[in-house]
């Protein structure tokens, strides 16, 4: 469900046209527009901003942890309008179980090295996606640092 | 071994070669490791290449090698300690990354910055630009045969870092940008110094100009080389010169203007040739724009205060500290414990030197940033590596990858 007041933004109320069901959540805040996407509906919506509303361009994919509440894990992805200067903000909530989502490497390729890293560093796979490895560190790592549990200091015993 | 003929082999014959065992190249191929510690990647790239002769047929960039989660220090530093860190990203652009995250909190804070702090930022700003660029414009010279201009690119760059040295203390990590404004008065005489410099500046352009643009050697080994289609390019993330190369006049200081861009005059310059010598013709014209750049800042530099008014955020100055009692409280409780930032998350978007920086920062209402995610131009730029040169001969390679002007520590974070 979009939020009553966000429907004035034309990104919004075009993405609630197209699927009324995707949209969670939103919110407009410091001039930044965030929708919250159900995590089956990203690959659709992803794909409607960028054939029909000209978000060529993908930013960046990251994520954040919210441990320990649940769903765990937001998945970011920043998009850019290059004709119309444009941004917004999308969100997916994942369950800290096995985290995974949809990946948007077939919209954008160059999703490909953002979710390789955001599965390095969080752990959270991407079905579908054609190269998921390590990027960050190496192969043989334990654990995906910039999760919240994930020890800052100490050493292993 | 002469008069054995060596069998001729066309390169659709080659690509059209069953692997080996395994997924492993045919026997025609060879994999040529390049890299992590190679002189042309300007840091620690390493690329797989599979080789038919001297032409790529398929290139894995593999990176990682300068990753220090500072994306996880952040977490643990507060907002004012967390400059320091922003410094040594992009170490060939400091002032750039320490306007990103001042930005990015400041919008956070909704904090207002004087207007002598914001054309201050935007003059050491643009001359870290052309410190970037000289730095790119020597090396990738260099890597291409061209050694003199190397020397001329860093007679210029020893001036800029002196400047910055005058200023901050620092020759490269300056963290002269504060949130709340900047971190010292800028220095007796920096004025004239600066003027000095930029005046200059513009003939030595020429003079790397006179160097390189018609130089036939340089014009062979660049023109019609790395050519990737614009669409390639943004399907992929790439961000600053090299999409103005490819024609597309995309610039964050124009676009979306930060720290009072909108109120000076220039250029963004394009090209359409969206090859090595294109990114270096565009390259060295935003040297030129950058120098015009300071000048008008030198010229219209608004007076007042060069640090906001907020108390909580901005430390106070050291005379007030010791004679005031509310002053030193101040200063006490941002020392110790820094300053709390309202719940929220902003995207703030700058143009660095190689193109798009942004800062993510998540804000959960404490004195240390929830999550800091730094969308750097580098990563994206390099993602393209394979598109660009698969295809092209090897001796290419270096001529393409060094027209990508990525730094190491600013894709590996």
């Amino acid at each position: 469900m979009l939020p009553e007041n966000l429907r004035q933004y034309a990104i919004a109320s075009a993405v609630e046209t197209f699927d009324a069901d995707a949209i969670v959540a939103g919110a407009f805040d410091r001039g930044e527009l965030t929708l919250e996407i159900a995590p089956g509906k990203i690959v659709s919506i992803c794909g409607f901003l960028k054939y029909d509303q000209k978000f060529v361009r993908l930013s960046t994919v990251t994520a954040v942890d919210r441990y320990p509440a649940e769903p765990r894990f937001e998945v970011v992805y920043h998009l850019h309008s290059v004709v119309h200067k444009q941004r917004v903000r999308l969100k997916c909530r994942v369950y800290g179980a096995d985290p995974a989502i949809e990946s948007v490497t077939s919209v954008w390729r160059g999703a490909n090295w953002y979710e390789r890293e955001v599965f390095d560093l969080f752990g959270i796979r991407f079905l579908n996606h054609p190269d998921l490895r390590r990027i960050m560190l190496p192969d043989d790592w334990e654990g995906h640092p910039l999760r919240k549990d994930y020890p800052v200091t100490g050493t292993r015993i | 071994m002469s008069d054995q003929a060596i069998p001729e082999v066309s390169a659709a014959a080659v690509a059209e070669e069953p692997p080996g065992p395994g997924g492993t190249p045919g026997p025609r191929r060879m994999v040529l490791n390049m890299g992590p510690q190679h002189p042309s990647t300007h840091g620690v790239l390493r690329l797989l290449l599979e080789l038919d002769g001297e032409t790529i047929m398929k290139c894995q960039p593999d990176i990682g090698y300068l990753h220090t989660g500072i994306e996880k220090e952040f977490e643990q530093k507060n907002y004012q300690q967390a400059v320091t860190l922003t410094d040594r990203v992009d170490y060939l652009a400091p002032l750039s990354n320490n306007l990103g995250w001042c930005l990015a909190v400041e919008k956070l804070l909704g904090l207002e910055i004087p207007p002598q702090a914001q054309w201050m930022r935007v003059m050491l700003t643009e001359l870290t630009r052309i410190q970037s660029h000289l730095v790119w414009l020597g090396t990738h010279a260099i890597d291409i045969g061209a050694m003199s201009v190397f020397l001329y690119c860093f007679r210029e760059r020893e001036d800029i870092l002196r400047i910055f040295e005058m200023f901050s203390g620092q020759r490269m990590m300056t963290s002269y940008f504060r949130i709340g404004g900047l971190a010292l008065e800028p220095p007796r005489g920096w004025h004239q110094r600066v003027k000095k410099f930029i005046d200059a500046f513009p003939s030595k352009v020429d003079e790397y100009e006179s160097l390189l643009t018609n130089n036939r050697i340089w014009t062979g080994r660049t023109k019609g080389v790395g050519v990737i289609s614009l669409e390639d390019m943004l399907d992929l993330g790439v961000t600053g010169p090299m999409l103005r190369a490819a024609g597309l006049k995309i610039d964050a200081r124009k676009d979306e203007p930060y720290s009072s861009y909108e109120k000076f005059d220039f250029e963004v310059p394009t090209k359409t040739e969206n090859d090595v010598f294109a990114r270096y013709q565009v390259r060295v014209e935003e040297m030129r724009q950058s120098a015009r750049i300071v000048k008008q800042a030198l010229e219209g530099m608004p007076a007042g205060p060069w640090k906001a008014d907020a108390p909580h955020v901005v430390l106070p100055d050291r005379e007030k500290m010791k004679t005031q009692m509310e002053a030193l409280i101040y200063h006490f409780k941002i020392v110790t414990e820094g300053f709390r930032v309202p719940e929220g998350e902003v995207y703030q978007v700058i143009e660095s030197p190689r193109g798009e920086l942004g800062y993510y920062v998540v804000s959960d209402g404490t004195a240390h940033p929830y999550r800091v995610h730094m969308r750097t131009p580098s990563f994206g730029n390099l993602q393209c590596t394979p598109v660009l040169i698969v295809g092209s001969l090897i001796a290419d390679v270096i001529a393409s990858i060094g027209s990508e002007d990525f730094v190491l520590g600013d894709t590996d974070r």
